[in-house]
């Protein structure tokens, strides 16, 4: 069961090939088997799961089920879920349990899809690797021994492993689509606004946003349906009404202008990467796009301005965690700084504490203008580039990160691993869709394809993913592991 | 040396609203801890802020009200540090972009003057917790109850010279609000909190000089003796060779006195920046016109009225317009009896007075404005005299009975006009006082009016109270004047 994407399991239970039963004790009895290995799951909800899976064979029974009703799913371990522990991979929330649902999961739970449990994260997502979780690193099931890049890297893992059809995750500053490149799955950021963020654990307010990862455009276009929207508990959820995305997927591709920004072709890019990038390109043209050359002149200030506003908002968010009302408490505080020193000193791993001090330090007074509001400024000049792009071509196309999944342990220096983030960051700060989709391999390891298009552009971005998947058959490629180990 | 104060006041005045700013969780007061906080009001990891409607159209409405530009693009902040009650570890508040410009309001001072004090600007910001030191044991209890309840903070220019003036301003805020209804202006549940920026100079002097703030000075007395006591203790130290520094300070009400709570080298640094959660508050002209076209008359307005049109004293306009439910009340009685002072005086006097001995507010008033109207309707058409209104209100006021007239009648207390039934009660009372009035014909005749003041007294006895005074008076000195 596990080889099918998930638009051909929706189809099998529908037909009645099989029940939500049999499939979802089919994926948790693969969670079991394989897991061990990868750490793509911080909790498995099999009792839970099971439990919902028969009623959701009870809908189907009764006639009253929507297409996803049965389909297994599994969430990054940033969505809120009510009654199940939520870490945010983070020692600080280990016991945490919230008392409501994410938005998204609200959702998925409306259409009736079931949560076999929370993946593996970077803590408070942030990173490239997944090796910044306390429950430590997920690894790469194309080879294990490298990242499956981050920070929804149990999340790629899972998927590209046959563990889950498909699964949830955030993106920041690329942490759907690098894993999903890294992994060889297809994964979408969303235009900033589209989907909730209520209840999903903030790190950067202002960029944070939900999609889905799974083995397909396809799939992707079902599951954005459901989780887009605007949600009147998100003040920056927007009205806007959501288009069928599954409907457009075959629109044609023929005079589709696609734009290479030469920025994202530079120093630095793997030519095994660009390599891939530039065959899928082709493989458009032969769908009747056409292809010219773009420039985004401010990428190379993106990484500087998202390491000044991403921290500066993560350590506002994040000051909530200070042992009072919920998560770590230090044993025994002498006084209400001890409470607050030790509950956060053991409670956040290294690489949140140097962004909570990164942030702290640009916020301050005297050098608030120097870095906050510069790097707004440059945010609206790498927005300004992206617009002014799409006057001239419909969807930008480039690498979704400059190499393939690196060895664990290999980026020990946190600026290198910043740098992973070079060709996804900027989006995030534009607020506009991308893609990510396989297109490859290099040694082995999965290269993706990054598809930007402009703001709301989503349905376009699952087309045109889409129909490269028609031509191509990266996506349904799938790692040894998936075999030898489930 | 002669030395002049100067005041700034920051004035946080709770919004009415009934959930809370960014939660839908109630507003209401005094329920058991925590069982008024939502994931939102306790910080939980995944809540967001939804701004509260109603808190922006409060806003509005008090700017408007103290002729104030309202900003097209309001913005909230996210003000950053660390404390117990504070859940998120930031307090959202509108630092750079608020809400409501630069107005003023006029004060009026204790000889019926007025002062323009100008508002420098005021911010829509969410209240913290309580923190609970008493009952547990040496620990900390938290309360978040409070977490989210929308505040106005008021923030004047140094305008004020004086504690009297502050106290002023204070008290047209409070009347402000309360006219609006934007606020319950309950000092004492915390409804309307102060801070006070206090600073002295040599009379004449145009440089402010270093102030001292004074945190959470919650009633129109303790402002006054706060600031008498701050000002008091800056002179000292300047004329004793010291100088102020910059500083918090907190008054004690126990002790009298400010105490320093941590100096400007202490403060925190906090972190403003917009929250990324809110969008900028946008308001269109419509929107502005709409709120305008619903405000009250305001208490200005209803102070210039009541003297110009209604002819009351600079004094009486004053303190009848300063509370609404006073106007108001004040209102519906002149429109039942037509007699602007006569109301005032009713209002202002026997009303209060009894309002106060029971500790009730004009709005539980146990008589209502109609029946007081009435009454005093009956007053001046001398249907009753004054003593026997007394004995009206008295009555209408322990409700045994609806109306004045119902009153008067079950009682008696009509006045007796006909000349004939007070001469036989006049006539009755000299055959029964022959020692009186041997008294009163053997009296130098400059002392004979004193004496008379007797046979008042027993015929106004002998009716009950209902005899018309004038009439007595006038028809016994003639009968007693007869007798000599």
């Amino acid at each position: 069961m596990y080889e099918k994407t998930l638009t051909q399991l929706a189809a099998a239970l529908k037909s009645g090939e099989f029940s939500s039963r049999e499939l979802t004790a089919h994926y948790l009895q693969r969670i079991e088997k394989a897991d061990g290995k990868l750490n793509s799951f911080i909790s498995v909800t099999a009792e839970q799961a099971l439990k919902h899976a028969e009623i959701a064979d009870n809908a189907r029974a009764a006639g009253t089920a929507g297409p996803l009703v049965g389909i297994p799913l599994a969430l990054k371990d940033i969505f809120c879920t009510r009654d199940v522990k939520t870490s945010c991979g983070s020692k600080m929330l280990d016991n945490f349990i919230a008392p409501y649902n994410a938005t998204v999961v609200e959702k998925l739970n409306a259409a009736g899809t079931i949560s076999l449990g929370k993946t593996n994260m970077d803590e408070f997502a942030m990173g490239s690797s997944n090796e910044n979780s306390y429950y430590g690193p997920v690894k790469n099931p194309w080879d294990l021994t490298a990242v499956p890049g981050g920070s929804s890297g149990g999340s790629a893992a899972a998927v590209a492993a046959g563990l889950v059809p498909a699964a949830m995750g955030t993106d920041t500053g690329g942490s759907i689509r690098q894993p999903a490149a890294f992994c060889g799955i297809t994964g979408l950021k969303p235009t900033y606004g589209r989907v909730s963020r209520f209840g999903i654990i903030a790190y950067a307010s202002s960029l944070d946003q939900a999609g889905p990862m799974a083995r397909s455009a396809e799939d992707c276009a079902h599951l954005l349906g459901v989780i887009a929207g605007h949600d009147g508990r998100d003040s920056t959820s927007v009205t806007r009404g959501v288009p069928d995305y599954v409907e457009s997927l075959n629109a044609p591709l023929s005079g589709l202008k696609i734009g290479l920004p030469k920025e994202y072709f530079g120093d630095g890019l793997d030519p095994d990467v660009e390599k891939a990038v530039r065959e899928a390109v082709k493989v458009y043209e032969s769908l009747g796009a056409t292809v010219r050359e773009v420039s985004l002149p401010h990428t190379h200030f993106a990484i500087p301005a998202y390491y000044v506003i991403a921290p500066a908002e993560a350590s506002s968010n994040l000051s909530r965690y200070d042992g009072v009302r919920f998560g770590h408490r230090c044993d025994n505080p002498h006084d209400l700084i001890d409470l607050y020193t030790r509950s956060r000193a053991e409670g956040f791993g290294e690489e949140v504490k140097r962004r909570i001090l990164i942030g702290t330090h640009t916020l301050s007074e005297g050098f608030f203008d120097a870095y906050y509001t510069k790097a707004q400024k440059v945010r609206r000049l790498i927005r300004q580039d992206f617009l002014d792009a799409f006057e001239d071509v419909d969807v930008l196309m480039g690498p979704a990160s400059p190499t393939p999944a690196f060895d664990l342990g290999a980026k020990k220096d946190p600026v290198s691993m910043y740098l992973q983030d070079i060709y996804t960051i900027a989006v995030n700060l534009a607020g506009i869709p991308g893609i990510s989709v396989p297109a490859g391999f290099s040694n082995g390891r999965p290269v993706g394809l990054q598809i930007l298009g402009t703001h709301f552009a989503e349905a376009q971005l699952l087309n045109v993913a889409h129909q490269f998947q028609k031509a191509t058959d990266w996506h349904l490629q799938r790692p040894a592991f998936a075999e030898e180990y489930a | 040396m002669q030395w002049e104060t100067v005041i700034g006041l920051e004035v946080h005045v709770q919004l009415a609203t009934r959930s809370k700013i960014f939660s839908g969780a109630s507003t209401a007061f005094g329920a058991e801890p925590n069982t008024q906080a939502c994931a939102v009001d306790l910080g939980l990891p995944g809540a967001l802020p939804v701004l509260n409607e109603q808190a922006v159209a409060m806003a509005v409405q008090f700017g408007l009200a103290v002729h104030a530009n309202i900003a097209e693009v309001s913005v909230f902040d996210r003000k950053n540090y660390f404390y117990p009650d504070l859940p998120k570890g930031y307090q959202t508040s509108q630092m750079h972009h608020p809400i409501v410009g630069p107005g003023d309001i006029e004060i009026t001072l204790e000889d019926g003057s007025t002062k323009c004090i100008r508002i420098h600007h005021a911010h829509l910001e969410e209240d913290a917790g309580k923190s609970l030191h008493e009952d547990f044991h040496g620990m900390t209890g938290i309360d978040l109850n409070r977490a989210g309840t929308p505040l106005l903070e008021i923030v004047s220019e140094p305008d004020m010279r004086s504690a009297k003036e502050a106290a002023a301003y204070l008290k047209a805020i409070h009347s402000i609000v309360t006219y609006l209804g934007i606020s319950d202006g309950n000092m004492a549940e915390g409804s309307m909190r102060c801070d006070v920026n206090v600073s002295v100079r040599p009379t004449g002097q145009e440089a402010f000089g270093t102030r001292a703030e004074i945190k959470n000075v919650n009633s129109f007395r303790f402002v006054e003796r706060a600031i008498a006591f701050e000002v008091e203790r800056q002179i000292e130290l300047i004329e004793d060779g010291g100088s102020v520094i910059q500083e918090t300070r907190l008054f004690d009400p126990d002790r009298d006195e400010t105490r320093s709570m941590r100096t400007k080298e202490e403060a925190n640094d906090y972190r403003y920046f917009p929250c990324p959660d809110l969008l900028p508050v946008v308001l269109d002209q419509a929107y502005l016109d709409h709120l305008r076209s619903q405000l009250p008359e305001l208490p200005a307005d209803k102070r210039e009225r009541f003297q110009n049109e209604l002819g009351l004293s600079a004094y009486d306009a004053n303190v009848i317009s300063a509370s609404r439910d006073m106007a108001e009340f004040f209102e519906a009685v002149h429109n039942e009896c037509g007699d602007a002072k006569q109301s005032a005086n009713w209002v202002q006097g026997e009303l209060s007075g009894a309002l106060n001995r029971e500790n009730l507010s004009i709005a539980n008033s146990p008589i209502s404005a109609r029946q007081l109207g009435e009454l005093i309707s009956r007053v001046l058409d001398d249907t009753i005299n004054g003593k026997a209104a007394k004995e009206v209100f008295q009555a209408l006021w322990n409700g045994q009975g609806e109306s004045a007239d119902d009153i008067i009648d079950a009682k008696g207390l009509k006045q007796v006009t006909d000349t004939g039934a007070i001469e036989a009660m006049i006539d009755q009372v000299i055959a029964d006082s022959p020692a009186q009035v041997a008294q009163y014909r053997d009296s130098e005749p400059e002392k004979r009016g004193k004496m008379i003041g007797y046979f008042v007294g027993q015929v106004m006895k002998a009716s009950r109270g209902t005899a018309n005074p004038q009439q007595v008076n006038g028809l016994l000195k003639e009968k007693l004047d007869a007798l000599l």
